[in-house]
């Protein structure tokens, strides 16, 4: 069935047949016809958001904790180049998003006119795919094609630039189902490597599961036949920072994240492995450190659904290139029609091995005296929220390395957090995003004052739309993670690390109407975790914490996974030479 | 707690360009590249070997398929094994990406070249720049009492040994259309 309807309620009809629920964005000249249409339905809720990059981010949010694409709408020039680094973040975690651009009309295209900006030109190299859309008859179908564009193989963000004459033109709206596509990429992964997989797990003596955020993206069946897999096999299991809640923190098996600042178990079993099974991740940096020195003796497997990741920075043994939970699924009965084997001596030994690495306590910290270590800051908020159905959020440097160390997740999209391109701002408007999703759903953003400030007009966004998301702010009052490498790397020499004139949070946050609690007293500091939980309402809190922590354990740039930094001892020469250079 | 076992002293490597696997050796491939002809496929090619620092050689691109909206983008590209498969793994995951055959590996192929050479002399500079390019089948498309325009068409290799030999006779400008490459025998 087709009927004729103009660009602008095409968008409206397009974005109702996807089942989408909730648009994140901001009005502006050229996407005025699309929000008129908004105005005279009720299907979708459209959230207000207070800048661009915060709608995206409020995308991303929504879309990592829902499995579902999240959708931005925002106008042309300004409005979309300020959802550029939303949408490279999108990219490089992987989050699928539909972003929703206006362009001035086409007749005035290329004429430098008010608010024009090359906008599909800007934004190719930040997304997965985009449109320019100059044909109100072609609009219906391609924004039922970036619907699959972008939640297809490894998901990714899509923009559709809709200049203003197609908003108002009529043209024939497509129906989803009538519209071809040629991008279908291969879920199903090659029986020949993953038999050979089987074959390999059998003898291992030392194997490792290294899993990704490619677990969460396949959805929770592929968490719930990794948790088999690990359960059967009974071989350990550590994740990247995109990944953490595909296992349960609790479960027996699990090592804890592992990379720069990864648990020392989880690096040195990286690195004495002599089977490592990659189950969707990326061999990120952040995760191999010096790469000659990398896994030196292990054979390699690495399930992933997209090519150009494999054999990209690690030669790997056993590539097999499918979508994790469909690999998963048949790995699980290849090795179960094989007999069920592990080497269960070589196990032991292994399991020996690790407890020996687990006793070193790596997470060990002192809380003494009168001033709050923000590991203890994050240690008493797990304990007071793990029974909560809650979703963390982060902004970027120490504080989201510490969450991601001494918070568990116990299961999947329970936690956003920006890794890939490490944009702090993020959290905030993500944990917008994730409680638009979950509204009854305890939201935290674990944040720090400096990330925090950089989108913190979203305050607004909370108060209007009743959110109650609880920003947790460890506030040293420092860069953090600057003032850590200044010290490891530049001398000792602060460098424009340190913030002055910090604001009064709670004053701010009462400025906005929210609540504003503020702690530095660690006698109090459960009371005051308690009344943030309690408060209906969006909460700024202000825990003041010791300034000039570090974030350990750490694995100096250029070095390798044996070559861990611990707690706070002697760092001189820690990083020298080529590692300099890396960051 | 103490420092475990830190070494001191400089890596030697950076751990961006250590390539252990793999051999050093730059190779010459080329790629064809079947895409949808929809715009800005051509940027989306380029935007890729420009943003991850990948050499292009030569480039040609044109619709080859007209009722079935494709164009085959011919690449002549060099790099390490390595970054000629991460290439190709590339190219292969743009969405309006077809299909990516290298036709260096994939068996015997043939390759062609067009080029326009304006060479501009008199006298016996003249008589013996008609005399090579009647040696390379070049043919003369434009004449005045001053200079020709010569077409050749062949190897990349043929075309550059052209070029050398009409320098010292002339040379005025070179139109080059890139290479265009297709695997030999039946399909």
């Amino acid at each position: 069935m087709t009927k004729a309807m103009t660009g602008a309620k095409m968008v409206v009809q397009a974005l109702i047949d996807q089942g989408v629920e909730v648009v994140f964005g901001y009005p502006g000249g050229a996407v005025l016809p699309i929000y008129d249409e908004i105005f005279q339905q009720n299907s979708i809720t459209h959230v207000l958001v207070r800048h661009e990059q915060g709608a995206v981010h409020a995308a991303e949010g929504y879309a990592r904790s829902t499995g579902k694409p999240g959708v931005a709408l925002v106008t042309s020039g300004p409005g979309a180049t300020n959802a550029v680094t939303g949408l490279t973040d999108a990219l490089l975690d992987s989050i699928p998003l539909i972003v929703l651009t206006g362009q001035v009309p086409t007749f005035m295209i290329g004429s430098d006119a008010f608010q024009e900006a090359d906008t599909v030109g800007i934004t190719r190299p930040c997304t997965k795919h985009n449109w320019l859309v100059k044909e109100t008859d072609k609009l219906a179908a391609t924004l039922h094609e970036a619907f699959h564009v972008a939640t297809s193989g490894r998901p990714g963000p899509v923009l559709i630039d809709i200049p203003k004459d197609v908003q108002f033109a009529t043209g024939t709206y497509t129906q989803a189902k009538q519209v071809e596509t040629h991008y279908n990429p291969q879920v199903k992964g090659d029986m020949d490597a993953i038999t050979e997989l089987a074959k390999a797990m059998e003898t291992a003596k030392r194997p490792l599961f290294y899993t990704g955020g490619g677990v969460i993206n396949s959805g929770p069946a592929a968490s719930q036949l990794l948790r088999e897999l690990v359960a059967a096999t009974n071989f350990p299991i550590t994740s990247t920072l995109m990944g953490l809640g595909c296992y349960p923190a609790s479960g027996d098996n699990w090592l804890g994240m592992l990379g720069m600042h990864g648990l020392y178990e989880a690096n040195m079993a990286m690195h004495d492995c002599d089977l490592m099974i990659n189950i969707g991740a990326r061999f990120d940096d952040r995760i191999t450190g010096r790469l000659d020195a990398f896994s030196p003796g292990s054979k390699k497997a690495h399930i992933d659904i997209d090519a150009s990741s494999i054999n990209k920075v690690i030669h790997v043994d056993i590539p097999i290139l499918g979508d994790v939970a469909h690999v998963l699924e048949d790995l699980l009965n290849v090795w179960k029609a094989r007999g069920r084997k592990t080497n269960q001596e070589g196990l032991s030994n292994w399991w020996d091995q690790i407890n020996d690495w687990r006793a070193v306590k790596c997470l060990d910290f002192n809380q003494e005296g009168k001033i709050i270590k923000p590991q203890y800051a994050l240690q008493r908020l797990e304990e007071l929220t793990k029974k909560h159905d809650r979703y963390i959020t982060t902004e970027v440097g120490q504080h989201q390395m510490w969450a991601a160390q001494y918070l568990g997740f116990e299961n999947p999209n329970r936690w956003m957090t920006s890794g890939g391109l490490g944009t702090m701002g993020y959290g905030f408007p993500a944990s917008i995003g994730v409680q638009m999703a979950h509204p009854d759903a305890l939201v935290i953003n674990v944040a720090g004052e400096a990330s925090w400030l950089m989108n913190m007009q979203e305050l607004g966004t909370a108060m209007q739309f009743n959110l109650p998301v609880k920003q947790f702010i460890l506030n040293n009052e420092r860069l953090g993670m600057v003032r850590q490498w200044q010290q490891l790397l530049h001398g000792e020499r602060y460098s424009s690390s340190w913030s002055e004139s910090l604001p009064d949070f709670v004053k701010l946050a009462e400025a906005f109407g929210a609540k504003g609690i503020q702690c530095h007293d660690p006698d109090t500091l459960d009371d005051a975790i308690m009344e943030m939980i309690t408060y209906d309402g969006p909460v700024l809190f202000d825990c003041l914490v010791e300034k000039h922590e570090n974030c350990f354990p750490m694995i100096p740039s250029g070095k390798a996974h044996n070559e861990m930094l611990m707690g706070d001892a002697s760092t001189d020469g820690a990083i020298s030479g080529a590692g300099e250079a890396l960051v | 707690m103490s420092a475990l076992k830190i070494k001191k002293g400089a890596t030697s490597h950076s751990a961006y360009n250590l390539r252990p696997n793999y051999s050093d050796t730059v190779e010459r491939h080329t790629l064809a590249v079947l895409v949808e002809n929809e715009p800005g496929v051509l940027a989306r090619v380029i935007g890729l070997f420009s943003g991850r620092g990948y050499n292009i050689d030569s480039l040609t691109v044109a619709e080859v398929d007209h009722l079935g909206h494709r164009s085959r983008i011919t690449i002549v590209t060099s790099g390490t094994p390595q970054i000629i498969e991460q290439i190709k793994a590339q190219l292969g995951r743009i969405v309006d990406v077809h299909k990516v055959n290298d036709l260096t590996v994939e068996g015997p192929s043939v390759e062609r070249e067009l080029a326009l050479f304006k060479v501009s002399g008199k006298g016996e500079n003249r008589i013996e720049a008609v005399r090579l390019a009647d040696i390379f089948r070049a043919n003369v498309v434009d004449s005045t009492l001053e200079s020709f325009v010569f077409e050749i068409t062949g190897t990349p290799e043929k075309i550059d040994a052209f070029a050398e030999l009409m320098r010292p006779l002339g040379l005025q400008e070179i139109a080059r259309t890139g290479v265009a490459a297709l695997s030999r025998g039946a399909v």
